[in-house]
């Protein structure tokens, strides 16, 4: 069984604020989902290459790297939260003066 | 209520406008969706201006598969300006400003857009609860869930509110609820459309389709949408569906296998009959029936809940408050985006994304991830194996019939195995589809799926198309009033 600890720390790298309650049942659910997959481990998997994708292709190249047209600044800033109309706006992540 | 070859050889005849079709659909629409809470959003001010416009197109003696032809679209689709919610409250204002490429395939060809369906949060679920909009109703009994993730999409056609709709199906999603609904629901398979533009899941396994009355629809539909995309790496050139060949089909000799698997404790008496009815009809048809095996299907759900939420994990890490949706201020950058993503996603998908992140994380990595991969592997052999024997395989879409709104909505596990039949085609990235083969006690639709080879769309098409030409199960509609 997970712990709340560790429901905080995967969280964490989920970047999800949880609330107590959801960490208890997170807790309890992932860990019923874990046991599930437990099966997993008593197959034999030796050899068999891991499919990551069905299709036979691999390292697809861009056909051309001539300029096209693409979406205007207005366009890929209409729905953000905050702009200043030339940029997405957010919270400073390095402190003033540093 | 017509299908899409029915109303396209109408409004051919000018016996009927596209105006005139698309203003019943919205009509029949604004009346019941209050109750179904099919659609999210109805656009019918733009449906009518693409009425119009196909209209013109008519009379100037155009014609194309879908020419004037109204059909609805899953949310998860980028439509240019049209809202686009994934069924989610993070993209609740989000409004897309380019369109994803089948939905601009499927616009030059003339369809008309009705609106966007609801679905289940990121297509993350078996019955649409999963919607931060409400679940919708399934259209057979209202106190039943439509199935999921693809619901809005699956109860729209079978209520008559669109023509054709467009769905997406990850592990199950277009498949279970045409089944739960009373639809045809074809699977493509991977790669065989586009994904670009729509809003990702899980990316080794998401593809496009389409919920339609009929399988001739739903080869309509991917012969609308098929195709290599530049601006989707994983899209390829298929050998096209070839529509008019459906008219022609004889199943005389075609090996039909019925895999043993398929048929487990705890499965519905009923739909047991009904796929073995089902199957029953195809031997009538001339098909040679055999038993096979696929060894591997009772691992098809712990693989996929490790990889589609790994995969998910990493596909929604985009949604951080900057770019688009919803953004909850906190006490600096990262406080902002955990806050946003605490609010703006459900519980499933915060609970998918947890899985993914566990499975992901260092330590764990090659324990659960690398490993589902591997067994992965030995899931698409299993029916590499089965196709040297058979060119098609039948088996139940899934367990039981519509279950009861909030019946499975606390135990996630249990929602899980509602897509135990559906998983192992999604993992191994080949072609299936949902056809209607019966009703239980409760006069609940039953579907029989068939399965072919990846690319193998066509000869499935031509089974469900030779399956429907005999039986009715498919033209029977719910009551509505």
């Amino acid at each position: 069984m997970l712990t709340v600890a560790e429901v905080e720390r995967i969280a964490q790298l989920g970047r999800l604020a949880l609330s107590d309650d959801e960490k208890a049942r997170y807790a309890r659910q992932l860990s019923a989902v874990l046991d599930y997959a437990a099966e997993l481990a008593n197959i034999e998997v030796e050899g068999i290459p891991p499919t990551a994708n069905v299709l036979a292709v691999h390292d697809v190249m861009r056909e051309s790297d001539a300029v096209a047209d693409s979406l205007d600044r207005r366009d890929v800033l209409a729905n953000a939260p905050s702009t200043d109309g030339e940029s997405f706006i957010v919270q400073a992540t390095l402190d003033n003066g540093e | 209520m017509l299908t899409i070859h029915e109303t396209r050889e109408k409004l051919r005849r000018r016996e009927v406008s596209s105006v005139e079709i698309t203003q019943a659909y919205l009509d029949r629409s604004y009346r019941h969706n209050p109750r179904l809470n099919a659609y999210l959003t109805i656009t019918g001010e733009q449906a009518l201006a693409m009425a119009r416009a196909a209209d013109e197109r008519i009379a100037s003696g155009e014609d194309t598969p879908l020419l004037g032809v109204p059909i609805a679209i899953k949310d998860v689709f980028s439509t240019k300006d049209a809202r686009t919610t994934a069924g989610s409250k993070i993209l609740h204002n989000y409004t897309p400003k380019y369109d994803a490429t089948a939905i601009g395939k499927l616009r030059a060809l003339g369809a008309v857009f009705l609106g966007k369906l609801n679905c289940d949060e990121f297509a993350m679920g078996s019955s649409t609860e999963n919607s931060a909009y409400g679940v919708t109703k399934n259209p057979w009994d209202e106190a039943r869930v439509p199935g999921g993730s693809s619901g809005g999409s699956a109860a729209a056609v079978a209520a008559g509110l669109c023509c054709a709709a467009l769905g997406t199906d990850t592990g199950g999603s277009i498949r279970q609820p045409a089944s739960l609904c009373g639809v045809t629901g074809l699977k493509n398979s991977y790669g065989r459309i586009s994904r670009y533009g729509l809003i990702a899941f899980a990316s080794s396994l998401d593809t496009v389709g389409a919920l339609t009355q009929d399988a001739r629809d739903a080869a309509i539909m991917l012969a609308a949408m098929e195709g290599r995309d530049p601006r989707d790496s994983t899209s390829i050139d298929a050998q096209p569906v070839d529509v008019a060949a459906l008219d022609s089909v004889s199943l005389k000799g075609l090996r039909v296998g019925v895999p043993r698997e398929f048929f487990i404790d705890g499965m519905q008496p009923e739909t047991e009959q009904a796929v073995r009815a089902g199957i029953d009809v195809l031997k009538q048809l001339g098909a040679e029936v055999r038993e096979i095996q696929l060894p591997n299907t009772s691992l098809g759900l712990p693989v996929y809940y490790l990889i589609a939420p790994a995969e998910a994990s990493a596909n929604l890490a985009r949604f951080d408050g900057v770019k688009y949706g919803l953004r909850v201020q906190g006490d600096d950058l990262i406080d902002t985006t955990m806050k946003t993503r605490g609010e703006g996603f459900g519980s499933e998908v915060k609970r998918r994304i947890m899985l993914g992140t566990y499975a992901l994380s260092a330590g764990y990595y090659d324990a659960y991830y690398i490993r589902a991969q591997k067994v992965r592997t030995l899931i698409k052999r299993d029916f590499e194996r089965a196709f040297e024997q058979v060119d098609v395989i039948a088996a139940p879409v899934s367990p039981t019939t519509a279950f009861k709104i909030g019946e499975k909505s606390d135990d996630p596990l249990q929602m899980y195995l509602a897509d135990v039949f559906t998983l192992t085609v999604s993992l191994a990235g080949i072609a299936g589809i949902s056809v209607p083969c019966g009703f239980d006690a409760n006069r609940l639709p039953i579907g029989l799926q068939l399965i072919g080879p990846a690319f193998g769309e066509q000869r499935v098409l031509e089974t469900a198309c030779a399956f429907q030409q005999i039986t009715d199960y498919h033209l029977q509609r719910p009551l509505l009033d």
